[in-house]
């Protein structure tokens, strides 16, 4: 028996998501008196694989297979199947990211195995497995049983704390034979996003609303962003405007984000909005209208003019860090 | 080509959720049932796709899993422009039991394209369309953010982790569609709401497929604390409290 934990790798990097996902995925073993196997897809070299050994993993399985280096979503809950058989999972953990949404499916199909979704927290309970789940974008939460033999859970990121447990884990070089004619899935051309930080990565994100009033005002706001070391983000009337790009649109057609903190600006907080940032552990709103329902979620506030108290925010930051 | 959208109804977003029968569902009294927003944008972009002939799509179908009375989804979805529906006669047990069903309908039926959006806004799982396609065996490509049909081929756009990527795969496949598909989703007409009723809706029995999950009691979310209020004038406190009250940066 095992807690098998798919670890996604970036040109042979993992990032912290990786790391909460391990940690999770160990917590639960815990509970359920089993150990983690970690499972690799791709070229990540053995330093960078024994970091997962730190958050709990036991036994870590790298399948370096060329056909895999185009996510195929078939391929890959084929080969996610196969070791979870191999290792008698009982829980299987993925993240909630986009591959994480694009695979689990498919591997519930496969192993008859039902799936806790975009979960943030541990099972409330074993027997029966039981977990508390998100629904009605962030209006409702739900106790959700999951009644298969096989459990998979896909967290969320930015929602369970890294916990090092300083051990080692066995590598373990597996190779899965996947015929090229499986991958069905042929990458044409590649757009990456380089040298800022990604929005669903960030711990501070630094958003603006309409009532930026103008794509002209937003310097300072990016200026923020920048000094906390963080990355911006818009309100759905900003990118329908074309102000800023879709990408940085959160709320609930757009992205889902639980950064520490989310300073909200010029941005009224309608409940599609919130929908997107109700996981934030902090919700800090600026904004002139004092009424605004962005108040009621946020923890800090400012009653102002974001054009005069943005670059005092910075000023301020800036003198923080000296 | 043929496409399938499938299409799922969710109470309005700005409804109020309620509980009854001590919290184990929700109270649907009073509720504005719409069109998941995901699913709307997958069909608004189908029927763009058809307006153009050169594209070669025949037909539009929306295909639902729900009782008699949610027969309003599939009309609205026909007023917007979808040629024909299907309606499972089955409430929704859970995403593994949808999928069952839809997988089963698309089988009988055979489309090339089945657009299926990423979640619904009530269940926010992201399971169905990726059940249905291991379900049936054939690709599924999940984040879509764009389609088009080039020379007869469809090519996709899709988000990764930074970035974004233009694949293809053969058909039949699933793509699982998020915001970007389609820029505003597109409202019924006079003319189209006219036709609704002359547009056939198929309605099929449920398989049997066993529901993997199910939900045991909701609750409402922790309430927020009260917002502590900084004077515009000193924001630099704000940053003090940051630092050493919430200590988030």
């Amino acid at each position: 028996m095992s807690v098998l934990v798919y670890t996604e790798n970036w040109e042979g990097k993992f990032k912290k998501l990786t790391f909460e996902l391990v940690s999770y995925a160990s917590e639960i073993a815990k509970m359920v008196n089993s150990s983690v196997t970690a499972v690799s897809i791709g070229k990540v070299d053995e330093t960078e694989l024994r970091k997962l050994g730190n958050y709990g993993a036991a036994k870590i399985i790298s399948i370096e297979n060329n056909h895999l280096s185009t996510l195929d979503n078939q391929a890959y809950a084929i080969v996610l199947g196969e070791i979870a058989q191999k290792e008698t999972a009982s829980v299987i953990v993925l993240s909630n990211n986009n591959t994480g949404k694009a695979v689990a499916p498919r591997l519930s199909v496969r192993l008859k195995a039902g799936i806790g979704s975009g979960v943030s927290k541990l099972p409330l309970s074993i027997i029966p497995f039981t977990l508390y789940k998100r629904t009605y974008s962030g209006n409702a939460f739900a106790h959700v049983v999951i009644k298969s033999e096989i459990k998979i859970l896909t967290l969320a990121q930015n929602s369970f704390s890294l916990i090092e447990t300083g051990s080692s884990a066995t590598i373990v070089k597996m190779d899965i034979p996947v015929d090229s004619y499986l991958i069905k899935t042929k990458v044409n051309d590649v757009h990456k996003q380089t040298g800022r930080i990604l929005l669903t990565d960030a711990d501070v994100v630094v958003s603006g609303g309409r009532g930026m009033k103008s794509p002209d005002n937003w310097a300072p706001l990016v200026e923020l962003a920048s000094v906390l070391g963080g990355a911006t983000a818009c309100s759905r009337p900003v990118s329908d405007e074309g102000w800023r790009p879709h990408e940085e649109h959160t709320g609930q057609t757009g992205k889902i984000i639980a950064p520490n903190l989310y300073i909200a600006v010029g941005i009224s907080g309608a409940t599609q909005h919130l929908a997107g940032i109700s996981s934030s552990r902090y919700i800090v709103a600026i904004n002139t209208d004092k009424d605004a329902p962005i108040f009621e979620a946020a923890q800090y506030g400012i009653v102002g003019d974001a054009m005069k108290v943005l670059p005092k925010l910075v000023t301020a930051v800036k003198e923080l860090k000296k | 080509m043929k496409i399938l959208v499938c299409i799922s109804n969710v109470p309005d977003t700005t409804t109020k959720i309620k509980f009854t029968e001590g919290n184990r569902s929700i109270d649907t009294a009073g509720i504005q049932w719409v069109i998941n927003p995901w699913d709307e944008l997958s069909l608004t972009r189908a029927l763009e796709l058809k307006d153009d002939p050169a594209n070669g799509i025949k037909s539009v179908t929306v295909a639902h899993v729900g009782p008699g009375s949610s027969e309003p989804t599939i009309r609205k979805a026909l007023a917007i422009g979808a040629d024909d529906g299907i309606r499972i006669n089955s409430e929704s047990a859970d995403a593994y039991y949808v999928a069952a069903q839809l997988a089963e309908v698309i089988k009988k039926e055979h489309f090339d394209i089945v657009l299926c959006g990423i979640e619904s806004s009530d269940f926010n799982g992201s399971m169905v369309g990726g059940m249905i396609s291991e379900y049936l065996g054939i690709p599924s490509v999940s984040a879509v953010s764009g389609i088009k049909i080039e020379n007869g081929q469809p090519i996709l756009i899709r988000e990764i982790d930074g970035g974004k990527e233009v694949v293809s795969v053969p058909a039949p496949f699933v793509a699982i569609v998020q915001k970007g598909i389609a820029k505003e989703p597109r409202i019924a007409a006079m003319r189209g709401i006219m036709m609704t009723r002359t547009k056939p809706v198929k309605v099929f029995e449920p398989v049997a497929a066993e529901p993997l999950t199910e939900i045991t009691i909701f609750e409402k979310p922790a309430p927020r604390t009260a917002c502590k209020f900084i004077d515009a004038e000193n924001p630099a406190q704000l940053i003090e409290l940051l630092q050493n009250e919430a200590k988030v940066i």
